[in-house]
């Protein structure tokens, strides 16, 4: 007993976490937490989406109107800097695989520095739906819609895109966290679960707006 | 090897034991080990049952006359407003998973910990943050919208409803931490030798449990931030009258709020189905029927919420698909009351308060499951809905079913958390107490519904009034037994005989390591041989039955 | 009803403390519930006495006693199942083949319009009149309930007929009832709906059908005028007559009449009695007189003067009315003065009865 206990303590690196056995159980368990995770907010987003489910059943072409409001453009530039940030985040994940330091912090910059972009976009489009009153509930006072339900519609628009932005934030803040690990040399080709969790919680918020995109600004 | 030395093996009590192994207020604070998180919801949600059963006595008190006994009409709705909040969010629900979760899930499984313990911290101060938010609603002015809600109620009420909702949507996520802990917990760190189908039945309930709280606790947070942004900006969400549909509310509402009662009820289900067979030194009847069964209320319980809703307007085809769904779940929780009994066939069984507690919840769960039966009825609903037949009924199960959980887990489980025993007489005569009282204070509450009494009413007529002395009598006793239970379990936790690693002769993994258990739960790693619940000596010729 | 069986009938019911039965309905579910009743009772006390007789033939006569192994065969678990799933359907059948004879009414059902709000009934015959709190009917003549709110979700809940309904704003539900028995019943409100919520109460008057008829004669007496505010739009566009009594049509066509009252009071939009000429404080803050102008513009252009206390929700309706049209409304709103309000009848919103099969 004594003498496998020895064992065990030599091969406890120090991101095995004590009550794990070894690595392979700890990853099972940290990857099957975190898509568990992501179950949960897919859950989280589910309930806005059928909230827009139910009211552009109620208020078709309320709906149709406003969204015609949104600028398909900018729309389409955020969705392709969100998935060329999700690739730049699969890169990164490669290179740490292979050992390459150096480029995965790189990469994951990028992947924020593309965060950042679409942050800096939805900024000018709230700031445009702001200043034209396009807002939710009794805050509405744009003119251009008068069909019922167009309140209704920017209160959608702005808690689920809102909700993304939140969720944008908190991946760029954990992916941020990441590249100064990466930088300090915590993680390899030994250790990389982190950076595939942290991609994988990215992915999510890819995700979540290749939803919202076509419901919001193209149907 | 070095702790088995200080066991003190005349007086079994492991001298220096998780609760003593670090000192100092940061060893608590900043703790990891999942028995000292245990108790740390132990003392929480504690206190969050004595805040939520003072609201219930002054609701009580408030009833003893068919007018305004000592407060007012506005009072009165706060009080049963987070009475429910209270209860529900902060005791129930965060109560057997938080306490007898942590604390027996790990050492059922022969784990060192739970996955990720400083998640497990993390759900804690989450809770206790939000409960704080609750209590602070409760103190600037309090909440009187019900604990369901309502749109658009809610959303015109003037009390500062947003701290609460906030309150009940942070709490949400200590719940998701804690049920996405123990999943990953029972799928990794199950001991060798320990299979599916050998794993204890409180960790199969527990196990179904954390399911419900990981799928349907992200819809209650999103659906009470609605209603709380709402409040606050007008969006219009839920409100009628800016385009919103106050139904659509109650859709989402219930559908995490009907399996959250399963969320409440499971995990007692697990405790008595241990209960059971400690009672009666039986292996469990129809182990598996039991274990399945609770994932079978898991998955059910998802698509009954309809059945809160059959006066509001939902169409009658849907309400009658709710009502035969929601007979499933009370199929399978016939199932689960057939094997306990069952279980007590040619067992050997032993007087204790435990055996008071797995009656009492028979006896109530018995009840309360069948009256739910009758309230999914259809046309029975129209008569029932929202009377005080659903108040006791959900009483029933609720508090009945699973207060009788929480104090047999407390009754079996205090000698292994603490290592001593309590007053095995004075047990004895709380729980009858309890029972006792329980029952008169919600009888008369199924009669009051069947004579037509709506709940949350303030003023009642008086041809109700004789009933709800009863009820409010019925209450005093209760309260009674449960002051009782307070005294000699916090004199036992000092003075109590010690109790020795197995008191009650049980084969769970929990009772293998020392009372209190070791910083890291077990010397050594634990493997399993045999199926659970073997009380037959070794060598002893068994004798196989089938009924 | 035999002698046995009325009872039988006595018996459960003042057992369980349950009301009188003063509704076609209350019988229904009434016999449903002693069904589950006596299934209930009798399975729990066949289970209570089994682990009872447990409890006293197996107690424990030693400490760490040996037990056999007892489990349980496929064909007990089939049973342990099938039993109570049966029970349990056949119920839910029951059940829901009444619940479909509640929410189903018949033909020939006497309407009446319930509308609550905090915290009072109000009720409404079409053809007049009016109350609060106080419902009167027929018996033995099937009525049905429309039912909506002003403010936040009510429910409408008569114990002896066993009947209940959510009041819900911004839609309409029906029930129908019928009652047997001349007498006065307890109306309850059971949706929480804030302070008062428990003071929600009114009654029912059933009256034998001879005496209902000659008591709405008598009420309708005096009511001349008989407003029809669900007009129907097939000959909006070519009527004749006098401008005020084509715009009471066109409100009720054009859907005004949903937001604006005819009772004086305010709803989601202002009254429309007493509007003309009154001093109205505006969002702005400034005080106007709403003469023929400002009512004219308030349909076109509804955002430019608001009045203080509601909300931007009025659509324009540029473009949908006609400038006769729009004068028409004016008139009506004209000719709506308190003073002349004695006595109108039924001035709730626009609700066509769906057709029924």
């Amino acid at each position: 007993m004594s003498s496998s206990e020895a064992h065990q303590e030599h091969e406890h690196p120090w991101y095995l976490a004590h009550h794990f056995d070894n690595i392979k159980v700890q990853n099972y368990a940290v990857r099957m937490g975190m898509w568990l995770f992501l179950g949960t907010e897919v859950l989280l987003f589910a309930g806005l989406f059928l909230g827009y489910t139910v009211y552009r059943y109620f208020y078709p072409q309320a709906f149709e109107e406003c969204s015609q409001l949104l600028s398909v453009g900018m729309g389409a530039f955020n969705t392709v800097v969100l998935i060329g940030s999700s690739f730049l985040v699969v890169w990164a994940y490669h290179s740490i695989k292979h050992d390459q330091v150096k480029k995965c912090a790189w990469l994951l910059f990028l992947t924020i520095v593309c965060a950042g972009i679409f942050l800096v976009v939805k900024y000018f489009e709230y700031m445009h739906k702001i200043h034209e009153g396009q807002l939710p509930g009794k805050m509405y006072t744009f003119e251009g819609v008068t069909a019922p339900g167009a309140n209704m519609y920017f209160s959608i628009y702005f808690l689920m895109t809102g909700l993304h932005a939140l969720h944008v934030i908190i991946g760029a803040t954990i992916l941020a966290v990441l590249m100064v690990r990466v930088m300090k040399g915590k993680y390899g080709s030994h250790h990389n679960v982190p950076i595939e969790l942290g991609g994988l919680y990215w992915h999510l918020v890819d995700l979540v707006w290749i939803f919202l995109f076509p419901l919001l600004y193209l149907i | 090897m070095a702790q088995l030395s200080v066991v003190n093996e005349s007086e079994g009590y492991l001298k220096v034991n998780y609760m003593n192994a670090d000192r100092g207020i940061m060893s608590w604070v900043l703790t990891l080990d999942h028995k000292r998180i245990a108790l740390m919801y132990f003392v929480l949600t504690m206190v969050s049952f004595f805040i939520g059963g003072m609201l219930a006595e002054a609701i009580r008190i408030e009833h003893l006359t068919p007018g305004e006994t000592i407060m007012g009409a506005n009072t009165y709705n706060r009080m049963f407003t987070l009475h429910g909040v209270v209860m529900i969010f902060m005791f129930m629900i965060p109560a057997v998973p938080g306490i007898f979760g942590n604390f027996c899930l790990p050492l059922m499984l022969g784990a060192k910990d739970v996955a990720f313990p400083r998640l497990n911290l993390l759900s804690v101060y989450v809770y206790a943050v939000g409960a704080g938010l609750l209590v602070y609603a409760m103190a600037s002015g309090g909440v009187d919208a019900g604990w369901t809600f309502y749109a658009p109620y809610s959303l015109s009420t003037p009390a500062t409803i947003f701290p609460a909702l906030l309150g009940v949507f942070i709490i949400g996520f200590s719940s998701i931490l804690t049920g996405l802990n123990f999943i990953v917990t029972v799928h990794t760190l199950r001991a060798p030798g320990m299979t599916w189908m050998r794993m204890p039945l409180f960790v199969w309930a527990t196990y179904a449990t954390s399911i419900i709280q990981v799928l349907a606790t992200p819809v209650i947070g999103i659906t009470a931030m609605l209603v709380g942004i709402e409040h606050v900006f007008g969006f219009g969400f839920f409100d009628p009258t800016r385009g919103g549909d106050p139904v659509l509310f109650q859709h989402m509402f219930w559908f995490y709020s009907h399996p959250a009662v399963y969320i409440m009820v499971l995990p007692s289900m697990g405790v008595i189905s241990e209960a059971v067979a400690a009672v009666s030194r039986k292996n469990i009847f129809g182990y598996k029927m039991i274990a399945y069964s609770s994932l079978g209320i898991t998955f059910v319980g998802f698509f009954a919420w309809g059945h809160h809703m059959f006066l509001s307007g939902q169409s009658a085809l849907d309400s009658g698909a709710f009502a035969i769904i929601s007979m499933l779940v009370g199929v399978f929780t016939a199932i689960k009351v057939f094997n306990w009994v069952g279980t007590m066939y040619r067992g050997s069984i032993a007087v204790n308060a435990l055996l008071f507690y797995v009656c009492g919840f028979l006896f109530f769960v018995v009840f309360g499951g069948m009256t739910g039966i009758a309230v999914a009825t259809v046309s029975l609903d129209v008569h029932w809905h929202d009377t005080y037949f659903v108040v006791a009924h959900f009483h029933f199960i609720m508090v009945g079913a699973v207060l009788m959980g929480v104090l047999a887990a407390i009754h079996m489980w205090f000698p292994k958390m603490f290592g001593r025993m309590y007053h095995e007489g004075w047990a004895m005569v709380a729980a009858a107490l309890i029972v006792l009282g329980f029952n008169a204070t919600f009888i008369p509450q199924f009669l009051l519904g069947n004579a037509g009494m709506p709940r949350r009413y303030f003023l009642y007529d008086e041809k109700y009034w004789m009933l709800n002395v009863a009820s409010t009598a019925g209450s005093t006793l209760l309260f009674i037994g449960f002051v009782i239970v307070a005294i000699y379990l916090i004199y036992a936790l000092k003075h109590g005989p010690i109790a020795g690693s197995n008191p009650w002769g049980l084969t769970g993994l929990e009772w293998q390591t020392t009372s209190p258990p070791p910083k890291h739960n077990f010397i050594g790693q634990p493997t399993v041989e045999e199926d659970p619940y073997t009380y037959q000596k070794k060598g002893e010729k068994v004798e196989h039955v089938v009924i | 009803m035999s002698e046995w069986f009325t009872f039988f009938n006595e018996l459960m019911r003042k057992m369980l403390f349950l009301p009188e039965q003063a509704s076609t309905l209350a019988y229904r579910i009434d016999f449903l519930h002693y069904f589950v009743f006596i299934v209930t009772m009798v399975s729990s006390i066949a289970v209570g006495l089994l682990a009872v007789s447990f409890f006293f033939k197996y107690r424990a006569k030693e400490k760490l006693a040996s037990t056999p192994i007892v489990n349980a065969s496929h064909r007990f678990e089939a049973t342990v199942i099938a039993v109570p799933l049966v029970f349990f359907f056949i119920w839910a059948a029951i059940g829901f083949r009444d619940y479909m004879w509640y929410t189903t009414p018949p033909r020939n059902t006497l309407d009446i319009y319930v509308t609550a709000k905090k915290w009072m009934w109000h009720f409404s015959h079409p053809d007049g009149p009016n109350s609060n709190a106080n419902l009167t009917v027929p018996a033995n003549r099937p009525v049905r309930l429309l039912l909506t709110s002003r403010d936040v979700i009510h429910s409408f809940f008569v114990p002896e007929f066993r009947i209940k309904q959510d009041a819900i704003p911004g839609r309409y539900t029906e029930i129908w009832f019928e009652a047997t028995k001349p007498g006065r019943y307890r109306i309850y409100c059971t949706e929480y709906c804030g302070t008062w919520h428990s003071n929600m109460v009114g009654e029912v008057i059933v009256l034998p059908g001879q005496e209902f008829d000659n008591w709405i004669a008598k009420q309708r007496l005096g009511l001349s005028d008989r407003v029809d505010v669900s007009a129907s739009t097939d000959n909006g566009g070519d009527f004749r007559g006098d401008l005020a009594s084509y715009g009471r049509r066109l409100a009720g066509v054009q859907g005004c009449l949903k937001c604006h009252s005819l009772d004086g009071q305010p709803h989601i939009g202002p009254t429309w009695v007493d509007l003309y000429k009154r001093k109205t404080v505006l969002v702005s803050g400034e005080t106007i007189i709403a003469d023929e102008g400002y009512l004219t513009e308030s349909m076109m252009d509804p955002y430019t003067k608001v009045v203080k206390g509601f909300q931007q929700v009025m659509p324009s309706f540029r473009g949908k009315l006609a400038a006769p049209e729009a004068a028409a409304l004016v008139e009506f709103i004209k000719t709506l003065r308190s003073d002349s309000l004695e006595n109108t009848p039924s001035k709730e919103a626009v609700y066509g009865p769906v057709e029924r099969r």
